[in-house]
């Protein structure tokens, strides 16, 4: 845990089922996430990772327990927009990206979102390009990226808004061994040199090792080792 | 990249289904604007040919049609004699047939009237309007699909009759008609000593109301009506512009089922993709503004490619033959606004479903199972 860093997330006794009650994913998970961390939510397919990042997120309502992120309660319809226009930031495992449009078209649509002048978002979109490597690709359509690159762009594009945490889904988990690396390093970076605090819901242990924490799920339960 | 530019590329991402609503907006526009371009063509027509040089029309008070009024012939010369009446006209409508056209309009006129003067005479001449039996006179157009000329023999019913002269005038219904001198129709149509309506022109404008009011006391049968206000009363154009406008409305009711198709197709095929503009930021306002728009624009297309369309047709009309030059069409301002407003109105209407739909969409939801 990063003692010095701010808290972003408080979550206390999150439990979320389906089927009217009959899939239980989480039941009372708690934790707390700071400014400048890089924390792993590590557990099986079906262990509930994707579901708290949801939660966290806002994309999502908890069916109990109470949740504050930035500041911000998720479970809010106004909060809600709030979080995902200037305090989040997601990366899925599929990129999610617009087909058709161009690299930097994608990276401005959080932009569009919160009506940032389009010279700002051309210069931001610059700036993120260059650090990930892809400023060359930005005329470039989607399709006709790696995978790689589009997960890059897809870190890009949740970055666009500045946002204070990235919830990261998988964003290694359709990726080769070395694209897999690239993508890890850059988040960590990210929590590292900008102080962004990154949760990263992840099947792969050498990722979930190298973190600044590592969050055990299964389940539906949360432990720290 | 902008709101509207967001609008434009996801138009042409699907373009061909956005080409299908723009053509069935486009149908629609053509349409609407053919038929009551069409339509108030022959409105514009028929007042014309009832307001020549006149202020009054006076007929008999509540006929179906105005080939069923009659005005007697003693009416009509007592209210000629009337004070303040600088000219009164009679006119009698009928319909002729000739082998091969069985409905051709046919004016009864007294020799002095005002549309025989403005009628530029392409063959024959004026003064002989009336001199002869046994004569007809033909508008241009006329004479161009009954292929006759001065002279010629022109078979009208049961008769044979000489075409003695050949006359243009603006008016499509007159152009595409035939004339014969007032006693030779009411002969011809069995309505001895009556006309259908006759035509008065008042030496002040300002005495109209007074003359209403005699007529209404003198001659109860009849009524006098100013020109506009028969244009609104006369139940033929007001039936013809309800049917009009009702037809246009099925047309473009089918464009906005078409639109409505097309913008929920849109929606359900990208489901995850809207999920994605909401987890980026977007509101429940903005997903659906961005499908409206999207409507919006197909209609900006369609109306653009629909006044083309309709323009074309309505350009082409007259020139065909089978029409007798009684196409003439009009198309004022206020039925390109109506056409105009109609095409956004049913653009918008057909997308608020499907709008409604994106907005609803739960990105976790559409990411989780898609």
């Amino acid at each position: 845990m990063n003692e010095t860093g701010k808290m972003l997330v408080s979550a206390r006794d999150l439990s979320k089922s389906y089927d009217k009650g009959r899939i239980t994913v989480l039941n009372g998970v708690s934790l707390q996430v700071y400014s400048g961390e890089i924390v792993a939510l590590w557990g099986a397919s079906g262990s509930g990772k994707s579901t708290l990042l949801h939660l966290l997120g806002g994309l999502d309502l908890p069916d109990r327990g109470d949740l504050s992120v930035c500041g911000l309660d998720p479970r809010l319809e106004r909060d809600r927009l709030q979080l995902r226009r200037r305090h989040l930031g997601f990366v899925f495992q599929l990129h999610n990206l617009i087909p058709d449009l161009t690299v930097a078209e994608n990276l401005s649509v959080p932009a569009l979102a919160v009506g940032t002048t389009a010279s700002d978002t051309s210069a931001r979109a610059r700036l993120l390009a260059d650090q990930v490597g892809i400023i060359h690709r930005l005329g470039h359509r989607i399709q006709d990226l790696s995978g790689g690159e589009r997960q890059r762009v897809a870190i890009c594009r949740a970055l666009m808004n500045s946002p204070r945490l990235l919830l990261a889904d998988e964003p290694t988990g359709s990726l080769d061994e070395a694209n897999g690396d690239l993508i890890f390093s850059l988040l960590k970076e990210l929590a590292e040199h900008s102080g962004i605090a990154v949760v990263l819901a992840t099947h792969e242990f050498r990722f979930a090792d190298a973190c600044h924490r590592r969050l055990h799920m299964r389940n539906g339960k949360v432990s720290e080792p | 990249m902008r709101f509207l530019s967001l609008i434009l590329i996801n138009l042409r991402r699907h373009r061909w289904r956005a080409l299908i609503g723009v053509a069935g907006i486009g149908f629609g526009v053509a349409a609407m604007l053919t038929i009551l371009g069409i339509v108030n063509g022959a409105i514009v027509m028929f007042e014309r040919i009832l307001s020549s040089d006149s202020h009054y029309l006076v007929l008999e008070k509540n006929v179906s049609d105005l080939f069923f009024s009659a005005v007697p012939d003693e009416y009509s010369a007592a209210i000629g004699k009337m004070p303040g009446v600088a000219s009164a006209h009679r006119l009698l409508f009928g319909i002729v047939s000739s082998p091969g056209y069985p409905v051709i309009t046919c004016f009864g006129l007294e020799s002095d009237d005002p549309r025989l003067k403005r009628a530029e005479w392409q063959s024959g001449q004026r003064v002989d309007f009336g001199r002869l039996p046994n004569e007809i006179f033909l508008g241009s157009r006329a004479s161009e699909f009954l292929h006759v000329r001065l002279g010629d023999m022109l078979p009208i019913g049961a008769t044979q009759l000489r075409v003695a002269g050949i006359l243009k005038t603006e008016n499509g219904f007159e152009d595409g008609g035939v004339f014969l001198p007032l006693s030779d129709a009411q002969q011809f149509f069995h309505r001895p000593n009556v006309c259908s309506v006759l035509a008065v022109q008042l030496q002040d404008k300002a005495t109209g109301e007074e003359f209403k009011r005699l007529i209404e006391v003198a001659y109860p049968k009849l009524i006098a009506l100013e020109n506009r206000e028969f244009n609104q009363s006369y139940h033929s154009f007001r039936i013809l512009k309800t049917m009009a406008w009702a037809v246009g409305l099925c047309a473009f009711l089918l464009g906005g089922l078409g639109v409505a198709n097309t913008m929920l197709l849109s929606v359900f095929s990208r489901i995850r993709e809207i999920a994605v503009l909401r987890v980026c930021g977007f509101s429940e306002r903005q997903v659906a503004g961005l499908i409206l728009g999207e409507a919006v624009m197909v209609a900006a297309a369609g109306s653009l490619v629909g006044f083309g369309l309709g323009g074309l047709v309505l350009l082409g009309l007259p020139h065909v033959p089978q029409f007798q030059g009684y196409v003439q069409a009009d198309v004022g301002p206020l039925v390109l606004a109506s056409i105009v407003a109609t095409t956004f109105a049913t653009a918008v209407v057909g997308a608020i479903y499907p709008a409604w739909f994106a907005s609803r969409i739960q990105p976790a939801e559409a990411l989780r199972y898609e």
